[in-house]
């Protein structure tokens, strides 16, 4: 790349009167600076600042302070480069401050109904207070299960497709519609997919299955831009290596391209699943809501954790509370789950990634 | 490399029957998935016709299907893009961070929880916009609309509730970061060690090493990243629909109390009470959302092909 | 790295399969030994499945019958999907569903649809619920508002609080000069329908616009659901918007101006209204579609409300759902159902004329 960029640049002093040694700033200069900036904002915020305005003069603040320091102590370089790494963490920082406050919004308000009851019950013969989630956790678990028995085979062949066979139309005609259905919205995925199984089942039809078709139009697109993106950063030479050793290319595939892209491949289909699995409008749509045990797939409505806390919070019984903790706990169990699957995904990049540094 | 080839006896035999098996078996899902487009596309313009066709005065607002989609065309470009001009440089900033400056162990533990934060529901979102983030964007709204005013995007007068297209712009930026992030963060990871330790070796700062090695070779996942979020925030459905104020036109004015709906958003609002040829109307807007994410995604691809390598070291 | 890739995918999926398994047992307070656990169960000879879709107005109700039903009848399952009355009629129109619920009353068209699908249509109006006009206005719990002076602060015609068209009716409130911030439903709803139907019969010069489902002013804020608006108004200072009652919880809300005093809402006083309305002539036997006096002056009457209807067929196909729709309906038109309705939706109760007739008509169902 472009490595003679730093050297046309004009230096903005003569080298002749600059000295050959800077000083440096203390190793533990930045980081108290920062600690510093941190105290500032939560004093601030606690004297009754707006917290986002209170993140963002601490922000401000470190990074001005260590330019400032860097330029009256070090070179111009070592400056800029300190500039870059103020910005970079501050944002950073700034970033993280409302997904912070958004996963302790949801923990906060979740824990009110984590108890035994909540894990064991459904809904069934409750009203106002009590009542569980257990028929909703396992209608998201198999409708979002079956959702990835479609997508990935299918996301993960046409990726390979993609990559390592498609040339021509066909495969620009694929990359091209691939992106077109990242941009179906997922209501019109929904509407679809109920069309559809109209066509079979007759109107008014509910099952888990149709809520797996349209979340399916959703992933498959998810899954093959991630794993395209993935199988392309596969370097080359391993692919000449197997090839000239005389391994066939279905072998090369399956033995060297796919594991060493597993890791992120891994983190792609688990992202594409947690795109889907809080989605609500396709599965109002498809799937329902009922308060009892469903766990047929392929027979009636299923209860699912999106769609029973948005009910939970759009139509609230009185008082209105108890369905509104509900709504949370249900959408704290949601992130949960995500959790343990990004666990499995980690453990099966660890178990099939190839050692390499 | 670990990986080895088992030296197994039928490995000739079968090498024509295999390739032609799998190459089979892979176009066979990228044709499934042309098909089950052509099926959606079928659908809506099946369904979006009878609203095309219809006498203006049977659409909603009485002006026919153009004038009914426009005002909520203009509001899902203005929030999407504003959402994806916060979020994409703070993405990069994010995976640069967690790739490049955090300690590896730190590193890891932010890639999960961010992670982590792509799967919480849009309604969560939702609700998290209403209760926390709107209230808290009244005071500065207000202070904007009073020392700002001449710029039209705060125009004002300011909400008193904070549920405005700024906040919603906010809201919907940082349901995308964690997409974006994933995306650029598994990107930069790939940087090759070559680039870099080159750098390295010319004396090169970190910050100038980041820009010699690893955002060329992350250009185009920042790209493939921000068109995904893009295409998240054009189809948001339910935290918008909780969170926008949706009674206005078409306005540049990002503080008030009336804004234009989005389309999504619409759907979602005015579906269920929908029958006849609101229907179809409704459907049609979701049509010209589709279109619009194809426009969007054959841009970022004109651009990514661009500069289209094999990666790789070579 | 001995192990061969098969034999790890293998056992991982295993390990997946074993772990779904051992954990997909029922909920417990739905496994056979304690079923019906409040007692009263097991004598019921009903079973199967039954399915309505409709008004999500009606959904908090549609929950209490369920329990109460599903307590009486364990083996019986009912489901009930607020998709909107929109799709909630369409739906059982096409023969989606078994039954149906509806914030309006089917119309001509509708109606001839329904003949041809299930005979005689049975219409209801099983949930009653009066629309509180709510505010949050700093020290101020209760305003009287005439229909005039409502309809003219929806539409943005008065835009202070201490408008003398507000204070002539409150002479004991001190009113500030906040600005009024009107607060409307965003999603097209049963309760704006009824709201602006009520605007439009009484104030008809205040309230120069058409009838629909659709807010039609534009400029003021807007949420989504009952929900939203609550929050809306709560969030807000000046605020004012309406809602259905059980939702209203501690915000200030308006006695309204009917005749010459001013009621506050109460099912009693929203029961009333539907009580002095007439019945929609030339429909069926069993259609009790209401066109509701919104513009009374009996006294103790609350005219904001909200009715929706339970639809259901006369004839079914078969037996069984005849018997279940039968014995569903019966239990919401019920003493006992409807005072279930009343505690978790705070809805108005249905007068016992009412009641004897809706249960003549639920009488009739059969298969056939």
């Amino acid at each position: 790349m472009s490595l003679s960029t730093t050297d046309t640049e004009p230096d903005e002093r003569s080298a002749a009167a600059e000295p050959l040694t800077h000083g440096t700033l203390p190793a533990s200069g930045p980081p108290l600076v920062l600690l510093g900036a941190i105290a500032t904002g939560a004093v601030l915020w606690l004297l009754g600042w707006n917290p986002a305005l209170s993140g963002i003069v601490a922000a401000v603040g470190y990074t001005a302070v260590v330019y400032v320091w860097s330029r009256a102590v070090e070179e111009a370089r070592a400056a800029r480069d300190r500039l870059i790494t103020a910005v970079v963490s501050s944002a950073f920082l700034l970033a993280m401050l409302p997904l912070v406050s958004v996963l302790a919004t949801v923990v906060s308000r979740g824990l009110a109904r984590f108890d035994g009851e909540f894990f064991t019950h459904s809904m069934r013969g409750v009203v106002a207070e009590g009542g569980g989630v257990h028929h909703a956790i396992f209608g998201t678990l198999i409708i979002t299960g079956l959702t990835t028995l479609i997508s990935v085979p299918v996301g993960l062949l046409t990726a390979v497709y993609l990559v390592e066979y498609g040339r021509g139309r066909l495969a620009r005609a694929i990359t091209f519609f691939v992106d077109v259905m990242t941009g179906i919205p997922s209501i019109v995925a929904g509407l679809f997919a109920y069309a559809l199984f109209v066509l079979f089942f007759g109107p008014g039809v509910r099952m888990g299955i149709a809520g797996a078709v349209a979340l399916s139009v959703l992933m498959i697109p998810v899954v093959v831009r991630s794993a395209e993106e993935m199988l392309k950063l596969v370097p080359n030479e391993l692919r000449e290596a197997s090839y000239a050793l005389g391994v066939p290319k279905w072998r090369t595939i399956l033995r060297i391209v796919l594991p060493t892209a597993l890791a992120g491949i891994a983190t792609g289909v688990t992202l594409a699943i947690a795109r889907v699995i809080g989605e609500t409008a396709p599965l109002l749509i498809t799937v329902g809501i009922t308060t009892s045990d469903n766990f047929n797939p392929f027979d009636g409505r299923m209860a699912t954790l999106s769609v029973f806390s948005y009910y939970e919070y759009v139509s609230p019984g009185v008082p209105p509370e108890a369905s509104l903790d509900r709504a949370w706990a249900a959408a704290l169990v949601l992130i949960l789950i995500v959790m343990a699957l990004n666990l499995v995904a980690r453990l099966i990049s660890r178990l099939f990634a190839p050692k390499s540094a | 490399m670990p990986i080895t080839t088992e030296p197994t006896g039928r490995q000739r035999t079968p090498q024509r029957l295999g390739d032609r098996v799998f190459s089979g078996a892979s176009t066979g899902a990228g044709v499934l998935i042309l098909a089950v487009l052509a099926g959606v596309a079928a659908f809506l313009l099946v369904e979006a016709w009878p609203a095309v066709t219809a006498p203006a005065e049977d659409m909603p607002g009485g002006e026919g299907v153009a004038l009914y989609v426009w005002p909520l065309l203009f509001g899902t470009l203005l929030s999407a893009l504003l959402a994806l001009a916060i979020a994409a440089p703070l993405s990069v900033a994010i995976a640069l961070f967690i790739t490049q400056y955090a300690h590896r162990r730190v590193a890891t533990t932010l890639g999960y929880v961010i992670d982590l934060l792509a799967a919480v529901p849009s309604i969560i979102f939702g609700l998290w916009g209403v209760s926390q983030l709107a209230p808290l964007t009244v005071d500065p709204t207000g202070w904007l609309a009073e020392n700002l005013g001449f710029i039209p995007l705060f125009a004002g007068p300011a909400s008193s509730t904070g549920r405005t297209m700024l906040t919603v712009a906010l809201v919907l930026a940082i349901m995308i970061l964690p997409i974006n992030t994933a995306v650029v963060r598994e990107a930069f990871r790939q940087t090759p060690r070559l680039h870099e330790e080159a750098s390295w070796a010319l004396g090169a700062t970190r910050s100038e090493m980041i820009r010699m090695s690893v955002l060329p070779f992350g250009r185009s996942a920042i790209i493939g990243g921000s068109m995904l979020g893009l295409g998240r925030a054009l189809g948001e459905t339910m935290a918008v629909a909780m969170v926008l104020s949706t009674s206005g036109g078409v306005t540049f004015n990002l503080i008030s109390n009336g804004n234009p709906s989005t389309i999504a958003a619409n759907i979602a609002l005015q579906f269920p009470e929908s029958t006849g040829i609101k229907v179809n109307a409704l459907i049609a807007s979701g049509l010209v959302l589709f279109a619009v994410t194809l426009a969007v995604n054959m841009t970022a691809r004109a651009v990514i092909n661009r500069r289209r390598e094999f990666s790789g070291a070579n | 790295m001995k192990r061969s890739t098969r034999s790890r995918i293998l056992a991982l999926s295993t390990a997946a399969v074993l772990s779904l398994s051992l954990a997909a047992c029922g909920s417990s307070n739905e496994s056979d030994d304690d079923n019906g656990g409040g007692g009263g169960g097991g004598e019921s000879s009903l079973s199967g499945t039954l399915s309505g879709a409709g008004a999500s107005s009606q959904d908090a109700a549609q929950q209490a019958w369920m329990a109460g039903f599903q307590e009486k009848n364990p083996d019986v399952t009912v489901n009930y999907d607020p998709i909107g009355s929109g799709g909630g009629r369409e739906q059982f129109l096409a023969g989606g569903s078994d039954f149906g619920g509806t914030d309006a009353y089917l119309d001509e068209e509708e109606v001839a649809k329904a003949t041809e699908r299930c005979g005689e249509l049975i219409e209801i109006p099983a949930y009653v619920s009066p629309i509180a006009v709510v505010f949050n206005l700093d020290g101020v719990e209760e305003l009287n508002l005439k229909p005039g002076t409502i309809a003219q602060i929806f539409d943005q015609k008065i835009t202070k609080w201490d408008d003398p068209a507000i204070a002539e009716d409150n002479p004991d409130v001190e009113l500030p000069d906040t600005a009024i911030s009107p607060v409307n439903r965003s999603d097209e709803s049963g309760t704006t329908e009824n709201f602006v139907e009520y605007l439009s019969a009484t104030a008809g010069d205040d309230w120069p616009h058409e009838v629909s489902g659709d807010w039609p002013v534009s400029g003021g804020e807007a949420a989504q659901g009952t929900s939203g608006v609550v929050q809306a108004v709560t969030s807000g200072t000046g605020t004012i918007g309406y809602a259905d009652a059980s939702q209203a919880g501690d915000l200030g809300t308006v006695n309204v101006g009917v005749g010459e005093e001013f009621v506050g809402y109460s099912p009693e006083a929203a029961a009333k209204v539907v009580e002095v309305s007439e019945r929609v002539e030339g429909r069926g036997e069993y259609d009790f579609a209401y066109d509701l006096a919104r513009d009374t002056t009996e006294a103790g009457t609350y005219p904001i409300v909200l009715v929706s209807y339970a639809m259901a067929c006369s004839t079914y196909e078969d037996e069984q759902t005849a018997e279940l729709v039968q014995a569903y309906l019966g239990y919401m038109v019920s003493e006992d159902g409807q005072a279930a309705a009343a505690e978790a939706a705070g809805s108005a109760p249905l007068s016992d004329t009412l009641r004897e007739q809706a249960e003549g008509a639920i009488e009739a169902i059969s298969a056939g």
